[in-house]
């Protein structure tokens, strides 16, 4: 992942110069941008980098793309915008004006993403975005009609959440009354408003409900609080921090539930490595095709090769983006306007499994509900994927 | 109050200056615009920010908090009001809350000043998280067609009117007043100047200003949300940058953001993987080699030019 | 009951945090911003042997905590002995502490970005209940607390019998006048600094059972002692555990009986009125 040596550079200069502008260019620039530093430093870490680490080697060890006929190998550079919107723009401008990318990547994260969003259109560069998650898919293609949204929106989210707990109900392995809670932060916020009326809707009775702020040290009121309330599911709209912090202090009350949901880091290896079996039964966004062969061999890859586990969702869904773009780039080539148009007018073959996107650039077909199932983190509820599992009650927490 | 010659010198450069700087966006593409927008909005903040702790020596870390107040005030009311009313509507809720601050921190002095300032800011992100909850807001869509030159104008006029301030503050009796509160308070105080009314009249300024420049900003972050508008971040960059350029004179702050802005994208390009690292090295360097700023510096280099001169 | 003591285990997470940077700050005069990252570097030592070797944390903070000693000494000698010395005032020194110590909070994520990566890092220790009054609590968070306890006790018999802790009080109150009594106010100044940032470290140790950090997190950190300390009062050691257990039965309160998701809101709307009625903090001595 080293940029351009300086000998590099002098040496591709002295070749440009001696094999004149027909052979000028045989490596194909590649620009990221997300946080390396910061508060969104830690997901990005798990979900992001290692993939475009991943994705580069992948294409170059078979040779590198194939534009217009010829084989081109790709190469990095990497910022770090430190979660800070500003230093994200900057650095797609500079991408786009100083560096000369061929291929620009998505950023991370909802708020990155869109902060750069106009600058990805002014350029017409496509933006596949696979860490955004977002309701105005409509009205964003309509002002930046090169933007795509992968991992879906609250909505979808929340509605699998309904119906994966409805599942249960209607088993009768749980029954109606859920303790709802959410980090209040913009996507907790979303996700618990779009949810609570759809639960209502579904029969169920909301019998704690409460928010607390992103950095909470200390969730074990919110935990005493809900299992006061005595709910037969537990829901949480969380961030990873929280997350573990919700699902410790569940182990230690001995909460008693049939479906226990947290949200953001559920589906990091690092939660199924630190809680072992006692989080067997535990429900929480995303989710992938675990058994799947493409999903396994994407897994095996790359922990090969970045020396970590995928995560269960957003990771899977950065790589297929980045296929979506190498197999579009492969199809007609480096200009972006043909780029974007081959994205919406096809339907790609990635380890999710097909991917697709509507009129609204929207994929409508996301993971929405995993489960740890025998120490791996299998969907249950999705808009429309293969290869879900049903789902199952909570045991016990030991 | 007359102007002597060297008064209208420096003010007629100073607005060729600014008339060149309005120029930029159709003399470079538009990586160089966004710099110059980063440029220009830390040169706002750092120079509103010196305008008040440079006479007083407060420290004050309340910049996100205003910031993040304006990037609000566009976020929501520009469903309802026009933008330019938004604008000076910021800066008069900056003013606002700064006075409400002044008139609680009176008390505090020194290092309470610069806590209790960091402390509001999280305390103004929390309750506009909480409110955000209980209505059941989620983060806001800014969806203009505000582009990056407008924005870098709104900027570059916001600092003209800085500047003047600070010039017409210099000169008035409040600026008299507050280079002695700054000497020495006691003194101020009994040679019958209102410290208190002076501190929170000057303390407005940089509460205004940062709103105001984070309403300008919002349509750049297409979206806001508490984490990203009010990252206590910003506060602390701000300070560094105007106590990197000095906070003696009114250019001062300039001589540090640019030299900065520089810095700190040379590093981002060179050393991807150890931005954050290189940085605080960076800083200490500053603070070891440079100890008065760069104002320190160039004085330097002028006395000792003048001094050859005189040879 | 519950809040009192969930309150109280919340505070003594508190204490912890906060108990170096009283240290580095009320006595060695250096407000560190740089404290956050010394606590995220103990939880990662904590997390690397739990992981590496599963060596308890309460072990590894008698590792932990003379590596961070002599590492916050070498640190006060290199970069911040040369501030205190030109310092002309106690202002520009506060001035150069925190340009200097925030280029060096700076430099610390960056290495443990290159050493640890950027994950976040977490494991699981301790973390089954223990009943007690009739409900339950996190044995990992009891047991922190039970250090923390032990920790400040330490501290305070330290520093109110001891001689060197005499000493180093007397740099804190006046060290002008502790010079004319003989005493060298350099070294004990860099020795208030480096137990500060032991402290720190090991209470990351001990909290990083229950609490997942990354590389980026310090900040969190150093923005809530800050609070803790200066609501305690800046050199007092009771104050800072006074407020520590305030705020956390605060917090605790507020989540339990109004909302969760005004806690922090509370917290620091707690901090500020405590400096509008008592400027100097809690336990601080008026300015003379």
């Amino acid at each position: 992942m080293k940029r351009r040596t300086f000998a590099q550079l002098a040496a591709f200069a002295l070749a440009a110069g001696l094999a004149g502008p027909a052979f000028a260019q045989d490596t194909l620039k590649v620009g990221a941008v997300a946080p390396k530093t910061g508060p969104l430093a830690g997901g990005a870490n798990v979900s992001y980098w290692p993939n475009v680490k991943l994705w580069v080697e992948d294409v170059n060890a078979r040779g590198g793309l194939s534009v217009g006929g010829k084989q081109m190998k790709l190469e990095v550079i990497e910022y770090d915008d430190q979660t800070n919107p500003g230093e994200t723009i900057k650095a797609v401008q500079r991408l786009a004006e100083q560096d000369k990318a061929d291929i620009i990547l998505p950023p991370y994260s909802t708020g990155l993403n869109l902060a750069s969003a106009p600058i990805y259109a002014r350029y017409g560069i496509p933006m596949i975005t696979s860490t955004a998650t977002t309701d105005k898919a409509e009205e964003l293609s309509k002002q930046f009609p090169n933007v795509f949204i992968s991992l879906g929106g609250a909505q979808g989210i929340a509605k699998g959440v309904v119906e994966a707990m409805s599942q249960l109900k209607d088993k009768g392995e749980i029954g109606n009354k859920i303790a709802m809670v959410n980090v209040a932060d913009a996507f907790g916020i979303e996700l618990a408003g779009v949810a609570k009326p759809a639960f209502l809707a579904a029969g169920f009775q909301i019998v704690y409900e409460t928010s607390y702020p992103l950095g909470s040290q200390d969730l074990s009121p919110v935990m005493k609080a809900a299992k006061a309330a005595a709910p037969d599911a537990f829901v949480a709209f969380s961030y990873p921090a929280d997350t573990f912090a919700l699902t410790e202090q569940a182990i230690v009350e001995d909460l008693q539930v049939g479906a226990f949901y947290t949200a953001v880091g559920t589906a990091f290896p690092g939660y199924g490595a630190r809680f072992g079996a006692a989080i067997n039964g535990v429900l929480g966004v995303g989710g992938v095709h675990a058994d799947g062969e493409a999903f396994k061999a994407y897994a095996a890859r790359h922990e090969a090769v970045t020396g970590a586990k995928p995560d269960y969702w957003a990771s899977a869904m950065v790589y297929s983006t980045f296929q979506v773009l190498e197999q579009s780039i492969e199809a007609v080539g480096l200009d972006r306007a043909a780029i974007t148009a081959h994205i919406k007018a096809n339907s790609f073959d990635t380890v999710i499994g097909p991917l697709a996107f509507d009129a609204n650039n929207n994929n409508p077909s996301f993971w929405t509900v995993g489960q740890w199932q025998g120490g791996v983190f299998k969907g249950v509820a999705s808009t429309g994927r293969e290869g879900a599992v049903p789902v199952e009650k909570k045991s016990a927490w030991k | 109050m007359s102007l002597t010659a060297t008064d209208w010198r420096n003010l007629s450069l100073s607005a060729l200056a600014l008339l060149a700087a309005a120029c930029l966006p159709w003399v470079v593409g538009n990586y160089h615009l966004t710099i110059g927008v980063t440029i220009a909005m830390y040169a706002v903040l750092a120079t509103s920010w010196a305008l008040f702790s440079g006479p007083t020596h407060y420290i004050s870390l309340a910049t996100a908090a205003f910031f993040g107040v304006g990037a609000y005030v566009t976020g929501i009311g520009l469903q309802h009001l026009p933008y330019w009313v938004l604008l000076p509507l910021a800066g008069l809720i900056g003013a606002v809350m700064a006075a409400l601050v002044g008139l609680a921190t009176l008390r505090l002095s020194g290092v309470y000043f610069v806590i209790f300032t960091l402390g509001l800011a999280e305390f103004v992100r929390q309750i506009i998280t909480w409110g955000q909850n209980v209505s059941g807001t989620k983060g806001l869509y800014v969806l203009t067609s505000i582009t990056e030159r407008d924005i870098y104008w709104q900027l570059l006029g916001l600092a003209a009117l800085v500047w003047a301030l600070g010039w017409l503050i210099g000169r008035s009796r409040l600026g008299f007043a507050l280079r002695i509160i700054g000497d020495d308070e006691t003194v101020a105080k009994h040679s019958g100047i209102n410290t208190a009314r002076a501190k929170i009249l000057l303390f407005m300024v940089p509460g205004a200003v940062a709103a105001i420049t984070g309403a300008v900003l919002a349509p750049r972050y297409v979206y806001i949300e508490p984490a990203l508008a009010f990252t206590p971040m910003l506060s602390f960059q701000v300070v560094i940058m105007a106590l990197l350029g000095g906070t003696g004179r009114l250019w001062g702050p300039l001589v540090g953001v640019i030299p900065f802005t520089f810095l700190w994208e040379a590093i981002s390009i060179s050393f991807p993987n150890q931005t954050t690292l290189l940085l605080g090295v960076a800083f200490l360097l500053i603070v070891y080699f440079l100890p008065r700023g760069f104002v320190g510096l160039i004085e330097d280099a002028r006395r000792r030019m003048g001094s050859e001169g005189a040879r | 009951m519950d809040i009192l003591i969930t309150g109280l285990l919340l505070g003594g997470t508190y204490a912890l945090i906060a108990m170096g940077l009283n240290l580095q700050y009320g006595m060695a005069r250096i407000m560190n911003l740089a404290n956050g990252e010394m606590l995220v570097a103990g939880g990662f030592a904590a997390f690397w042997f739990w992981t590496a070797g599963q060596l308890s944390p309460f072990l590894t903070v008698f590792l932990v905590f003379p590596v961070a000693f002599a590492l916050n000494w070498l640190v006060y000698q290199v970069f911040l002995r040369p501030l205190v010395k030109r310092a002309k005032s106690r202002g520009q020194l506060e001035v150069d502490a925190i340009l200097t110590t925030f280029g060096l909070s700076f430099v610390s994520v960056g290495l443990m970005l290159a050493f640890f990566g950027g994950d976040y890092f977490s494991y699981s220790y301790l973390s089954v209940p223990v009943h007690l009054f009739g409900s339950t609590w996190g044995a990992n968070r009891v047991a922190a607390f039970g250090a923390a306890v032990v920790i400040c006790g330490a501290l305070w018999l330290w520093l109110s019998y001891s001689r060197a802790g005499m000493t180093i009080r007397a740099i804190a109150v006046a060290p002008d006048s502790a010079r004319l009594v003989g005493i060298d106010v350099r070294k004990m100044a860099a020795l208030a600094f480096a137990l500060g940032g032991a402290v720190t470290a090991s209470g990351g140790a001990l909290i990083s059972t229950f609490l997942t950090l990354d590389a980026s997190t310090g900040v969190m950190f150093t923005l809530k002692a800050l609070v803790i300390v200066i609501m305690g009062g800046v050199g007092e050691v009771r104050g800072t555990i006074v407020a520590a257990l305030l705020l956390g039965l605060l917090e605790t309160f507020v989540a339990t009986v109004i909302d969760p998701g005004l806690t922090l809101a509370a917290a620091y709307l707690l901090f500020v009125v405590i400096l509008l009625f008592r400027p100097q903090g809690l336990f601080g001595k008026r300015p003379t």
